[in-house]
């Protein structure tokens, strides 16, 4: 953490990698076509664009200048070529980098926010492949397309947070976008739930991804143990951490369901990731989510 | 030292750190485990959770044990306990007189009295005291109180003597002015004056008393009687029945000493002496020459016999055998009383009796004999044997030796003899005159009641004086002695009966058989028999019961000898007189052993049996290991021990274990010898390894250090030899001589240790086979020859080659072969250089014309004995750099190529015996077949 432009330069070249792995991601065009903006997206029908889309007889109205005189040359109608109409989608990331997310239960493994900064830079790289926009909530790296914004992304993505638990932040999700949250959301839900219902306010939908370590999620502890939160503003002791690990197995469950149940009401989809798992499955999962969800 | 039953502690003020033990306890009770801190991002869902109790708040019970155990063991260990504490004397700086029995009892276990002498010295040194040493067995002189370490060093050196501690009422007188404490080396035997001594110490300062457990063995005189050799011995303490071996040892027919037969005897329980008899054959009598107890190494256990068991075959022939009379009137009576008892009596006619070859002939007045009896006894008499006549009537009355001497007669008679004292003489029967210097009876005490009433007259002639060994008071001869070729004829004036004198009837007259050595003497040899006769030592004993040649001794009066019991002047051993042998004995007939007793105020050491054993290693282990399972519990308690870690720790534990099972494999080569169904499998694996390749071998020794420098010295000596000649031995293997075969091996290297096992039968049967069958064994003192064969490795390589089937020895010549067998040698240096004993050449060995060799073509030595300690010089490591240095700088490498060459030269030896020795004659054969 201490280089933040060496470690970007690192991030995006495995975020590179990961992401050249999957076909460039073509998010489905959204019925809402006043929303966004033109873009190199094909909507499949007849609008602005680069891209050919077909030759129609010229109706009265079309202006001159629209008229394709190559084609019309080889016969006595005349031909207006109309584009493909393009529209590009934009999707704002979030990220927890706050401390908790520095987590890791073994040395060999990553921490957490490690895992989320390469699957959201994974994904960024994707979209950015299909000509979306992409860009960070909070509202200092807005939803911009081309090669340069992932690296801008892996700039501001390496830093890491002061927070103990991260908070979403609802601001700069442009109306109808699409977000993308990625935390282990261990902190208060409430925050969650403020930025959900604030992005929904604007017509927004997107995919909750929980990174967790395996650690957090079995529990391995026992004996007389002082836990501390990574900030070291929570504290908690007992005499016997075995025992405790079923009671805090159940809550850990009953906090996912209620993230399933916000995602739910919402129309927002949610899975769990685990560290130390492969990250591909987990890309693949966004991508997908993010396809269904565009 | 503060004593706690058996167990003494040397710093015990450390112990009362155990009061802390308690307040340890309260502490650690309340002290809970430490927390482990984690960070953890769950916690936030851990907050309001409940411990469901809350017992590991305190420490387990358990847990508490054991470390209060563990602090426990820790502060005993510090504490020094030792189990059956050597008594510490309080300290003092008094000088300290170290005294010591030093007499042949102490022989029995030399070694560790001089230790125990060594550690006392070393303590006065530490403490600064000066010290005096002496030896009971010497002549008294006041001992010199001096700096400790002059004793120290003079300590090593010291011998025990051959005798009992005499004197002791002198030695009181010689003490030392002043006060100082003692410490007297007991050899647990009272002997006399030891309480007077003791009561004269302890005056003195304060008294301790050093005493072994081991018993003590000591073998009487034997006697002859009933027809048997008794054989009594003595032992102290008492205890249960015990069977000693005596063997009995003297020169077989070749001459070469050896065990003749060996008897038991038993002590029954409680009884400090036993008895057995040994019937021998009267021509293994003859040869006896020593008895000693086997197994026991003291002068006391070793007895000699002199003439006593011998028994001479005396011819007894009467001059008038066929005549009828009276019993007493016979003139071989008296001579028969008297030497039935002591001598082997043959009867028969004298053509008959020469045939036996007998030691003394008796011819009670015989007169005449045939030309063949008489050139018959002229032959013997000249071969050696004694003629002994007696006169008679029948010789008074016969023209024997009238003119002319008789060969068999030592003067010429005159005719008829002369009565003296009858009722028809004037004068008075004739007593005898004390007999003069040069007589064989001079020293006998002539009883005035000897009266010589007729006798037979020897005619004037000039060599009459020097002929008569005795003479009447008016000095007319008696008895004259005339030298006949190697034997000698003796003429008794008178009959052998009362007739003509009552000297027959005296005791004298048994005392001059005795001298003319017709008969042997009773089996104590008191004052009179010996007296005017000088004794010289023949063979001495060393108070380790081995006979030694007499130096600068001087001969002795007979009359000390007689009854004499073996001191400083004159050591036990054999002395000899002009015609008979004494021996002197350390047990003297009368000798009773008798146990030293010490009163309670005297501490006494070394009879407790158990030895000091330190326990603060075992102490401070058994703390150490407590604590580490207190690691162990704790982390377990706290949850840091989880799988991995608890894998590691198990494998931790478990890996020595195989380690060491795999270094005590080691030096058996891998010898799969678990379990007795293996056996013949190991057996044949061995013998594989032994015979598909050359091995040198080594004897394992049992310690474990010199058996892996045996194996390194072989295995440079192999590498050198691999590279320099065409013997190319494999690894060295251990040869375990108890177990293994050793017909695989033509070379064995034996490094002798003093504390070295002695051989079983049967190993040794293995042994004199492969010493036979052309082996040869390398003994390695290691000690430089310097002590000169008084260090204790030589003394153990001694009793270890006792039973060795060794030929006799020679300091190895310039000629040997081993000069020359590869290369030109002349020393023959280990890490020392010391010198070397191999097979002595025959006497008759002699060097050829032009030849540098003497013609030795016979016998590889079986054996080398040295000092030198090859097996280091020669050793090298993995790496093949020797792994001790030799000598200094390029000299000592020199020595050590030296050394290299000189097993080179030895293994060459080995495999081709005299070769070289052959070569030698190469010239002269070359010659031999051009012609």
């Amino acid at each position: 953490m201490s280089n933040a432009p060496d470690l970007a330069a690192d991030l995006r070249a495995r975020a590179g990698t990961l992401g050249a792995a999957l076909p460039p991601l073509l998010a489905a065009a959204d019925h809402l076509a006043s929303a966004v903006t033109l873009g190199d997206h094909g909507r499949r029908r007849a609008g602005m664009g680069d891209e050919f889309w077909q030759y129609r007889q010229a109706h009265t109205g079309d202006a001159a200048r629209m008229i394709d005189w190559r084609r019309s040359a080889r016969g006595d109608v005349q031909y207006v070529r109309e584009r493909e109409w393009q529209a590009a989608q934009s999707v704002s990331l979030w990220v927890d980098t706050s401390a908790s997310m520095r987590f890791s239960g073994d040395k060999m493994r990553a921490p957490k926010a490690d895992r989320a900064r390469l699957l959201a830079l994974a994904l960024s790289v994707l979209l950015l492949r299909g000509g979306e926009r992409v860009g960070l909530t909070g509202g200092l790296t807005p939803p911009r397309s081309g090669r340069a914004q992932a690296e801008r992304l892996a700039l501001a993505l390496s830093e890491d947070g002061t927070a103990d638990f991260g908070k979403p932040d609802a601001t700069g999700i442009l109306p109808h976008g699409r977000v993308v949250l990625i935390s282990d959301f261990l902190g208060d839900l409430s925050g969650v739930e403020a930025a959900m219902g604030a992005a929904s306010d604007r017509g927004a939908r997107g995919v909750i991804l929980q990174v967790l370590d395996p650690a957090e999620e079995t529990f391995p502890f026992d004996g007389r143990t002082i836990f501390e939160s990574m900030g070291g503003s929570l504290r908690f002791e007992t005499l016997r951490a075995g025992d405790l690990r079923a009671r805090y197995l159940a809550r850990l469950e009953e906090r996912r369901a209620r993230l399933s149940d916000l995602a739910r009401a919402s129309g927002w989809h949610l899975s769990s990731h685990h560290t130390g798992d492969a990250a591909q499955p987990a890309l693949l999962w966004l991508y997908r989510a993010l396809e269904a969800a565009l | 030292m503060w004593m706690l039953g058996p167990l003494g502690f040397t710093t015990p003020l450390i112990l009362t750190a155990l009061i802390g033990l308690p307040l340890l306890w309260i502490l650690l009770r309340a002290v809970p485990p430490a927390p482990i801190r984690r960070r953890f991002p769950g916690v936030a869902l851990l907050l309001g959770l409940k411990d469901a109790d809350s017992e590991t708040d305190r420490t387990p019970l358990w847990l508490l044990i054991l470390r209060a155990l563990a602090v426990a063991a820790a502060i005993l260990a510090f504490a020094g306990p030792v189990l059956n504490p050597a008594r510490q004397e309080a300290s003092s700086d008094a000088p300290l007189l170290i005294v010591m029995d030093a007499g042949w009892a102490d022989a029995r276990d030399w070694p560790r009295r001089i230790d125990q002498a060594s550690r006392v010295a070393e303590a006065a040194e530490r403490a600064g005291r000066p010290l005096a040493l002496l030896r009971l067995t010497d002549m008294p002189q006041a001992p010199v109180f001096q700096a400790a370490q002059a004793v120290t060093s003079r300590l090593i050196a010291l011998q025990p003597q051959p005798w009992a501690p005499q004197a002791l009422a002198d030695w009181q007188a010689a003490l030392p002015e002043g006060d100082f404490d003692s410490y007297w080396i007991s050899d647990g035997i009272d002997h006399d004056g030891r309480a007077a001594l003791l009561a004269a110490l302890q005056v003195r300062g304060a008294v301790r008393v050093f005493e072994t457990p081991r018993p003590v063995l000591a073998l009487n005189p034997v006697t002859f009687r009933d027809g048997a050799v008794q054989i009594a011995a003595q032992r102290l303490p008492a205890g249960t029945q015990t069977e000693i071996e005596v063997s009995a040892r003297g020169l077989d027919p070749a001459g070469i000493e050896r065990e003749l037969t060996r008897a038991t005897l038993t002590f029954a329980t409680g009884a400090t002496s036993g008895e057995t008899a040994l019937n021998l054959p009267p021509e293994l009598r003859n040869r006896l020459t020593r008895f000693e107890i086997a197994g026991s190494r003291t002068a006391g256990s070793v007895t000699l016999s002199d003439d006593s068991l011998k028994r001479r075959k005396v011819a007894l022939i009467g001059g008038g055998a066929d005549r009828e009379g009276l019993i007493l009137l016979s003139p071989t009576h008296y001579l028969r009383q008297a030497l039935a008892p002591v001598a082997e009596l043959i009867d028969g006619a004298l053509i008959d009796v020469l045939r036996a070859n007998p030691d003394v002939i008796v011819l009670t007045d015989v007169a005449r004999l045939t030309q063949e009896e008489s050139n018959g006894l002229v032959k013997w008499v000249e071969a050696g044997g004694l003629l002994l006549r007696f006169a008679g009537p029948k010789l008074a009355a016969s023209e024997v030796a009238r003119s002319d001497e008789d060969p068999l007669l030592p003067v010429r008679l005159r005719e008829g003899g002369r009565s003296l004292g009858g009722a028809m003489s004037w004068g008075d029967p004739k007593t005898l005159a004390p007999f003069p210097k040069d007589s064989p009876f001079f020293g006998l005490d002539v009883p005035a009641e000897v009266a010589i009433r007729a006798q037979v007259l020897a005619q004037p002639d000039p060599d009459l004086s020097e002929r008569s060994i005795a003479m009447l008071a008016d000095g007319t001869p008696l008895v004259t002695r005339k030298v006949l070729g190697q034997g000698q004829v003796v003429l008794f004036h008178v009959t052998a009966n009362a007739e003509w004198s009552s000297l027959p009837l005296s005791g004298l007259f048994v005392n001059m058989l005795e001298r003319l050595t017709v008969s042997t003497r009773p089996a104590l040899a008191d004052a009179a028999d010996l007296r005017g006769q000088v004794f010289t030592p023949e063979k001495v004993l060393d108070a380790f019961g081995q006979l030694q040649a007499p130096q600068g001794l001087p001969g002795i009066r007979g009359e000390d000898l007689a009854g004499a019991m073996p001191g400083p002047e004159h050591p036990p051993g054999l002395y000899a007189g002009e015609d008979r042998r004494v021996a002197l004995n350390v047990i003297g007939p009368e000798t009773v052993l008798r146990a030293a007793v010490w009163p309670t105020s005297v501490p006494v050491e070394g009879i407790e049996g158990p030895r000091e054993q330190p326990l603060k290693g075992a102490f401070l282990a058994g703390a150490l290991l407590l604590l580490s399972a207190d690691i162990l519990a704790a982390l377990w308690l706290s949850g840091r021990l989880v799988g991995r870690i608890a894998a590691l720790i198990c494998l931790v534990l478990l890996l020595p274990v195989p380690q060491a099972q795999a270094q005590t494999m080691a030096p058996n080569e891998a010898r799969a010898g678990t379990g007795a169904g293996s056996q013949g499998g190991a057996q044949d694996a061995f013998a594989l390894e032994a015979t598909t390749e050359l091995r040198l071998a080594y004897v394992v020794t049992g310690d474990s250090r010199t058996d892996d420098l045996s194996r390194d010295g072989l295995r440079g000596l192999g590498q050198q030899l691999y590279a320099r000649t065409t013997i190319e031995p494999a690894e060295p293997m251990a040869v375990d001589i108890e177990r293994d075969e050793l017909a695989f091996f033509p070379f064995l290297y034996w490094p002798v240790t003093a504390d070295q096992p002695l051989p079983s039968v049967a190993a040794y049967q293995k042994l004199n086979q492969f010493l036979r069958t052309g082996g040869m064994i390398l003994f390695d003192t290691r000690d430089a020859g310097i002590a000169g064969g008084t260090s204790p490795e030589a003394r153990r390589l001694q009793l270890i080659a006792a039973a060795l089937d060794v030929p006799p020895l020679q300091q190895i010549s310039g000629d040997h072969v081993l000069t020359r067998t590869f290369y030109l040698l002349q020393d023959f240096p280990g890490r020392q250089n010391g010198p070397i004993w191999v097979e002595a050449p025959p006497p008759d060995a002699e060097a050829e014309e032009g030849m540098p060799f003497r013609t030795l073509n016979d016998g590889v030595t079986p054996v080398v004995i040295g000092g030198n300690d090859w097996a280091a010089a020669w050793a090298v490591d993995a790496q093949g750099m020797p792994s001790y240095p030799v000598g200094r700088g390029d000299a000592g490498e020199r020595q050590r190529e030296i050394a290299y060459r000189f097993g080179i030269n030895l293994i060459m030896h080995v495999f081709t015996g005299n070769y070289k020795s052959d070569q030698v004659h190469v010239p002269a054969l070359l010659e031999r077949l051009g012609q």
